[in-house]
């Protein structure tokens, strides 16, 4: 076990606020830990935490079997930290940034290149241009590098993906898979349910409990109802008028179709359909779907 | 050692990146400089002056009894050689010397003619300068009396003798001045301002989770900012040698020794302030409300001590300006060396060592 938080609780604004209540879990090593859970949810606190940045309340946690907050130094040894803000010199450029934080981790860029060559060679050509002059998925590229370039054992990530394309969103997931492979265990923090798939590991996380802890697939197969889909020519009339058909558990709306269960979790879809046709719904659609990580976050929320 | 360096090159890139604050770093001295030309005129009461009556007669203690009586002095009657006075002059606490020649009532009703010696310490041109015209009023005034009894011309010279500035040049006062507020200025809000500016920035959160001791990441700060307050010094003293006029008669080392300790007391007081907020406006408005005004207000440098209420001019006392201000203008006005200033220079190393160890105990290895 390379990270292991035991009944953290962390209150803010002396403990009217509760950030963090009461959480457990564990990270193997070499693996790559996704904490998902929306903003506000205490994932930056944890993180904050076994970054040895801020003490909880109560609780012990362990990084590398380092206390965090007895052995802070051994920790900040050996660990990689990016935060949620992007935290880099705007005024310096992208090799000024990565060979400063080389030196202050009494490395050189030359010895663990090859760890950050994927990642970096992308951002290369622009190594003269000011930091704060990247694009956001450069910036992420550049900050990655810098929290990786004294080879750290346990990487933490917080959010490491918010306000970046979609696109540099699936080629930043490619680049942990490749850390992953080189034995580096990723602890990742998103706001982003479907980036929940991408990790081994998942903590459903919110208002600073954790909901669940299991892999992805786990986590899914274990959503108690039939979920169906449903689409119609007006979506937004649709939402209501299935929240008023009598054996609706839940509807939401997911994307361009209406996620729903019914009640006792019985198999109504024709009722359905019958109902939304005597509501005047055109080219009304209802197919049955696996969930997603998101309908099983909804579900654990209730 | 390395890291060290690394980290003091970064702290200059972003000083020497940052043109505006720079141009503003550098503008500022050569402003001020200019801008603190205008003297200000004071007004003095209860300043402590020393007569020296070697006459001792009916007319000399008439005249004494009436600088007595007004609300600008208090006096104190010795008698003292001219090395005495020099050397009164030297501890500050006297501003003007008053001499009676012997025989001044024989020569004034014999010869219907006297002299008298004001001596003045004219390091403060305002103080000096006003100090001798109420002194010369006074006198004045005993003469005109003297004539309207008995009408004959009797005439009493004042001879006034302005040491340390006999020109009685505006400069040797405001230069000591500016230089201590642009030193204090440029140590304690740029180091504050630009800490704080990594805690704001989230920067400060990827350094303290590094091997780097955080302290040194504290002390790195403050390095370039000694360095410029060293060239601001420098320029400061080129302006006013060469566009005023107004030598360094001590020793030019020692005022460097001196404003490098100053320098270094300001720069804790940044550190102090950076370890306490979280803001950069936070941390400016207190550097501008706790280090400009108290230096602007109660260094000596706009308004005399002296003419304090007794609550301020104790407060004047923790202003480490106000000790640097009399350190300056021993050493560039009078010419005086380290045994003169020795106590106000302690003072200082005491402040300094306060304010680091303060500084390094309130110093926080994690956010909150």
């Amino acid at each position: 076990m390379d990270v292991i938080l035991q009944n953290i609780t962390k209150t803010y604004n002396k403990g009217e606020t509760h950030a963090v209540n009461d959480v457990s879990l564990a990270v193997e090593k070499g693996e790559l830990f996704g904490l998902i859970g929306p903003d506000g949810a205490g994932k930056t606190s944890i993180f904050r935490i076994l970054t040895t940045l801020l003490l909880a309340d109560s609780g012990t946690a362990t990084v590398n079997g380092f206390d965090v907050v007895k052995d802070y130094r051994a920790i900040r040894n050996q660990i990689g930290y990016m935060p949620g803000k992007f935290s880099l010199y705007q005024d310096l450029t992208v090799e000024e940034n990565l060979s400063f934080f080389a030196t202050v981790f009494n490395t050189t860029i030359e010895e663990n290149y090859d760890l950050i060559k994927d990642i970096y060679a992308q951002i290369e050509p622009f190594k003269t241009r000011r930091a704060g002059k990247l694009s956001g998925g450069m910036k992420q590229k550049l900050a990655l590098s810098c929290a990786l370039i004294h080879r750290p054992t346990v990487l933490f990530l917080d959010e490491p993906t918010t306000g970046v394309d979609a696109v540099s969103r699936k080629e930043f997931w490619e680049m942990l898979k490749r850390l992953k492979v080189q034995g580096i265990t990723i602890l990742v923090s998103t706001p982003y349910m479907d980036e929940a798939m991408l990790c081994d590991r998942i903590a459903l996380i919110q208002n600073g409990s954790i909901l669940s802890i299991n892999t992805p697939e786990k986590i899914i197969s274990q959503f108690p109802q039939k979920l169906y889909s449903v689409h119609s020519a007006q979506m937004s009339r649709l939402l209501t008028d299935i929240r008023y058909f009598p054996e609706t558990a839940s509807c939401f709306s997911f994307g361009d179709a209406h996620h729903v269960t019914f009640s006792e979790n019985k198999k109504l879809q024709n009722e359905l359909l019958t109902f939304l046709k005597t509501k005047n719904h055109q080219d009304v659609e209802i197919k049955e779907i696996t969930p997603t990580i998101e309908d099983c976050f909804i579900d654990l929320m209730k | 050692m390395k890291q060290f360096i690394a980290f003091v090159r970064k702290e200059f890139y972003h000083v020497f990146r940052d043109r505006k604050t720079l141009l503003l770093l550098f503008g500022m001295p050569i402003a001020e400089i200019v801008l603190f030309g205008f003297a200000l005129t004071n007004e003095i009461k209860n300043t402590r002056i020393v007569v020296c009556d070697y006459a001792n007669d009916a007319a000399s203690r008439r005249i004494i009894d009436k600088l007595e009586v007004s609300a600008n002095f208090e006096i104190e009657r010795i008698l003292m050689s001219h090395q005495q006075i020099e050397e009164v002059f030297r501890e500050g606490k006297i501003k003007l010397v008053v001499v009676f020649p012997a025989n001044f009532n024989n020569d004034l009703t014999h010869l219907n003619k006297a002299q008298i010696q004001l001596i003045a310490d004219a390091s403060d041109p305002n103080t000096g300068g006003t100090l001798t015209n109420y002194a010369s009023n006074i006198i004045m005034n005993y003469q005109s009396e003297l004539q309207g009894l008995q009408n004959i011309p009797y005439q009493i010279e004042t001879d006034i003798r302005m040491i340390y500035n006999p020109e009685l040049k505006g400069a040797t006062n405001f230069v000591p001045g500016v230089m201590a507020l642009v030193l204090l200025l440029i140590s304690v809000l740029m180091t504050s301002v630009s800490i704080v500016r990594e805690k704001e920035n989230g920067t400060m959160e990827v350094l303290l989770v590094s091997p780097f001791k955080t302290i040194l990441v504290v002390i790195s700060k403050a390095i370039p900012y000694f360095f410029l307050s060293l060239i601001n010094l420098s320029v400061i003293l080129l302006l006013s040698v060469y566009l005023l006029d107004l030598p360094i008669k001590g020793s030019v080392l020692l005022l460097f020794a001196e404003s490098a300790l100053l320098i270094i007391t300001a720069l804790s007081l940044g550190l102090l302030i950076s370890n306490s907020t979280s803001s950069q406006s936070t941390a400016m408005i207190i550097a501008l409300l706790g280090m400009m005004l108290p230096t602007i207000l109660l260094s000596g440098f706009m308004f005399p001590i002296e003419n304090m209420p007794v609550a301020l001019q104790v407060i004047s006392n923790i202003v480490p300006a106000k000790w640097y201000y009399i350190i300056v203008k021993s050493i560039m006005i009078k010419g005086l060396g380290f045994s003169a200033i020795w106590k106000e220079t302690l003072i200082l190393v005491g402040m300094t060592l306060f304010l680091l160890v303060l500084s390094i105990k309130k110093f926080k290895v994690r956010l909150a």
